[in-house]
C-alpha cells in the first residue's frame, strides 16, 4: 500500500501540488486523472522519488520514503516497476535485453534463469516472438507491452504507469488496460496509473483520484464517478457528448 | 551565477560518477561498447587528420626556412616538436571534442529526452555512474590514439618532405632524432590524460542535465563542444606553464 499525506510541491514560486493526501491499495488499479497541467506527472514523479517535495510524506507499506537512508530507498526502488509515457526503452538494446535489464542489475540469477523469466513475461504480454527486435522496429503498442514486461520482470510490489495509452489506437489501448489490470490482480501489486483517457478510467479504475490545479478535487471509483455531482469532475469527465450519453444511460439503468 | 552553478553541478556529477557502482558484469559490457564507439571509432578521422596536418606543418616549415645557413634537417626537428608537443595532444583533442564530445552529449541527451535516464533512476540505478563512468574508463585509452596521431603526423611530414622535394629522407630523419627530450612525451601524455577526463565528463554533463526536446539536444551538443574546447585550451596553458616553464 502507498500512503500519501499532505503533499506539497513547488517549482520556484509556482505551487504545483497542494496538500494531496490519498492511499493506493495493494491488488487494486488506482488512477490519477485530471486535465493536462493539473499536476499528475509531477505527482507521479514525487511518488517515484524523482522529485523532492517541500511538505508531506509518502510511505510504501508503512515505510516513509523521505526518512529512509540511501540503501533503503534503493531497496524500495528496486521493487518499483514503471511504464513511461514514451515507453523509455533503451534503444541500444534488443527487446529481450530491455526486459532482462532489471534482472541483470538486481539479481544474481544465472543466464538461463534470466532467459526463462524473460521468455515467460514476454509470453505474458503476447510478445513471444519479439526477442531480437530493436525497440525502433516495434510499433507503439508493442513498445508499451515491452515496457510493461520490463516493469514486471523483477516481480515488483508497486507498478506505476504514466499515460500508458497515449498514442495508441482504441483497440490496443483496451489490450494494454486489461493487461495492466490482470497483472495487478495476478501479482497482487499496488498499481497507480496517470491518465486522461476516460475509456481506461471507466474500464479499470478501481480507485480514481481527480486532480485539479494541483489539488485533489475528488476521490472515488469507476462506479461512483457516474453518480458524483462534483462540478469539476463532471466538467472534465463528461465533456464529450458520448460520455454524457453513457452517464445518462447508466443513471437511467440504475434508477429502473 | 549560472556559470558558478554549472561548475558546482559539474563537480558534484564527477563525485557521483564514482558512487554506487554498477555491477561489474554489466559495467564490463558498457566499457567495451564505449571503447568501440569512442576510441576505435575515432581511429579513422584521427589518422587522416594527423597524416595530412603533419604534412602541412612540414611544408610550411620548409617554405619558411629558405635561408641557406639553416640546415635542412630542421624541417624534421620542427615537425617532430610541433606534432608531439601541441598538434597531437591538443589539436586532436579539439577535434575529438567535436566528434566524441557531441556523440556523448547527444546520446545522453536523447536518453534524457526519451525518459531513459528517468527509467534508470526509478530502478534505483546511479545513472551517472552507469552512463559516464564507462566513457571515462574508455577514454583512459585515449593516449593510445594520440600515440598513433604522433606517429602518423611525423610520417605525414616525412611523406610531404620527400615528395615535395623540401629535403632528403636522411635529413628529415636526422631532424626528427635531433635533441630528443623524452620528457616531452611524458608531458604530452599527461596533457592527454587530463584532456581525456575533460572529453568524458564535460559533454556528459551537458547531456545529462539538459532540459527540453530534440532541439535542445542539438544546442546542448554545441554548448558542450564550446566548453570542452575552452577547458582543453585553458588546461593546456596551465599544464604547459607547470611542466615546461
Amino acid at each position: 500500500m502507498i500512503e500519501v499525506k499532505g503533499l506539497h510541491k513547488s517549482f520556484g514560486d509556482v505551487h504545483i501540488l497542494k496538500d494531496i493526501s490519498t492511499t493506493f491499495k495493494k491488488g487494486k488499479t488506482s488512477m490519477v486523472i485530471g486535465q493536462s497541467g493539473s499536476g499528475k506527472t509531477v505527482f507521479l514523479k514525487c511518488l517515484l522519488g524523482l522529485f523532492d517535495y517541500e511538505q508531506g510524506s509518502i510511505s510504501y507499506d508503512g515505510k516513509i520514503f523521505g526518512q529512509l537512508n540511501a540503501d533503503e530507498k534503493r531497496n524500495i526502488r528496486s521493487k518499483i516497476g514503471m511504464v513511461f509515457q514514451g515507453s523509455a526503452l533503451f534503444d541500444s538494446m534488443t527487446i529481450a535485453e530491455n526486459v532482462m535489464f532489471p534482472l541483470r542489475m538486481f539479481t544474481k540469477q544465472s543466464k538461463s534463469e534470466m532467459e526463462d523469466r524473460v521468455n515467460f513475461v514476454l509470453k505474458r504480454v503476447n510478445l513471444a516472438d519479439a526477442h531480437y527486435k530493436m525497440p525502433s522496429e516495434a510499433s507503439g503498442g508493442m513498445q508499451k507491452r515491452v515496457a510493461i514486461a520490463r516493469a514486471i520482470v523483477n516481480k515488483p510490489k508497486y507498478l506505476f504507469c504514466d499515460e500508458p495509452n497515449s498514442g495508441l489506437d482504441p483497440k490496443t489501448a483496451i489490450v494494454i488496460d486489461n493487461l495492466i489490470q490482470e497483472i495487478t490482480e495476478e501479482y497482487n501489486i499496488t498499481t497507480v496509473i496517470n491518465s486522461h483517457d476516460m475509456n481506461s478510467v471507466m474500464e479499470i479504475g478501481e480507485k480514481i483520484v481527480f486532480l485539479k490545479d494541483g489539488k485533489k478535487a475528488w476521490e472515488g471509483s469507476k462506479e461512483t464517478i457516474f453518480k458524483t455531482d462534483n462540478e469539476a469532475v463532471t466538467n472534465f469527465v463528461y465533456s464529450s457528448e458520448l460520455f454524457k450519453k453513457v452517464r445518462k444511460m447508466y443513471l437511467e439503468e440504475n434508477e429502473s | 551565477m549560472t556559470y558558478f552553478h554549472n561548475i558546482g553541478a559539474y563537480f558534484i556529477m564527477v563525485k557521483d560518477m564514482f558512487r554506487k557502482p554498477t555491477k561489474w558484469s554489466v559495467m564490463k559490457g558498457l566499457i567495451l561498447k564505449d571503447i568501440d564507439d569512442l576510441i576505435i571509432g575515432s581511429f579513422g578521422i584521427v589518422a587522416f587528420i594527423s597524416f595530412f596536418v603533419g604534412g602541412v606543418v612540414t611544408i610550411q616549415t620548409a617554405l619558411n626556412i629558405s635561408n641557406p645557413l639553416i640546415p635542412k634537417y630542421l624541417v624534421g626537428f620542427a615537425t617532430r616538436q610541433s606534432v608531439i608537443l601541441e598538434f597531437a595532444p591538443t589539436f586532436i583533442s579539439i577535434i575529438m571534442a567535436g566528434k566524441v564530445g557531441s556523440f556523448i552529449t547527444s546520446s545522453i541527451g536523447t536518453m534524457r529526452v526519451t525518459e531513459q535516464i528517468d527509467a534508470l533512476e526509478v530502478m534505483g540505478i546511479n545513472a551517472i555512474n552507469y552512463l559516464v563512468f564507462p566513457k571515462f574508463i574508455a577514454l583512459m585509452l585515449y593516449p593510445f590514439v594520440i600515440s598513433i596521431a604522433m606517429f602518423l603526423g611525423i610520417l605525414g611530414g616525412m611523406a610531404a618532405c620527400i615528395y615535395g622535394g623540401f629535403s632528403t629522407l636522411e635529413d628529415y630523419v636526422t631532424g626528427v632524432q635531433l635533441d630528443f627530450i623524452p620528457f616531452h612525451i611524458t608531458y604530452a601524455f599527461i596533457k592527454t590524460i587530463v584532456f581525456a577526463f575533460v572529453l568524458a565528463t564535460v559533454p556528459s554533463f551537458y547531456g545529462f542535465f539538459m532540459k527540453g526536446g530534440a532541439l535542445e539536444v542539438g544546442k546542448a551538443s554545441t554548448t558542450a563542444f564550446v566548453w570542452t574546447s575552452v577547458a582543453i585550451i585553458l588546461l593546456n596553458y596551465i599544464i604547459t606553464q607547470l611542466l615546461l616553464s
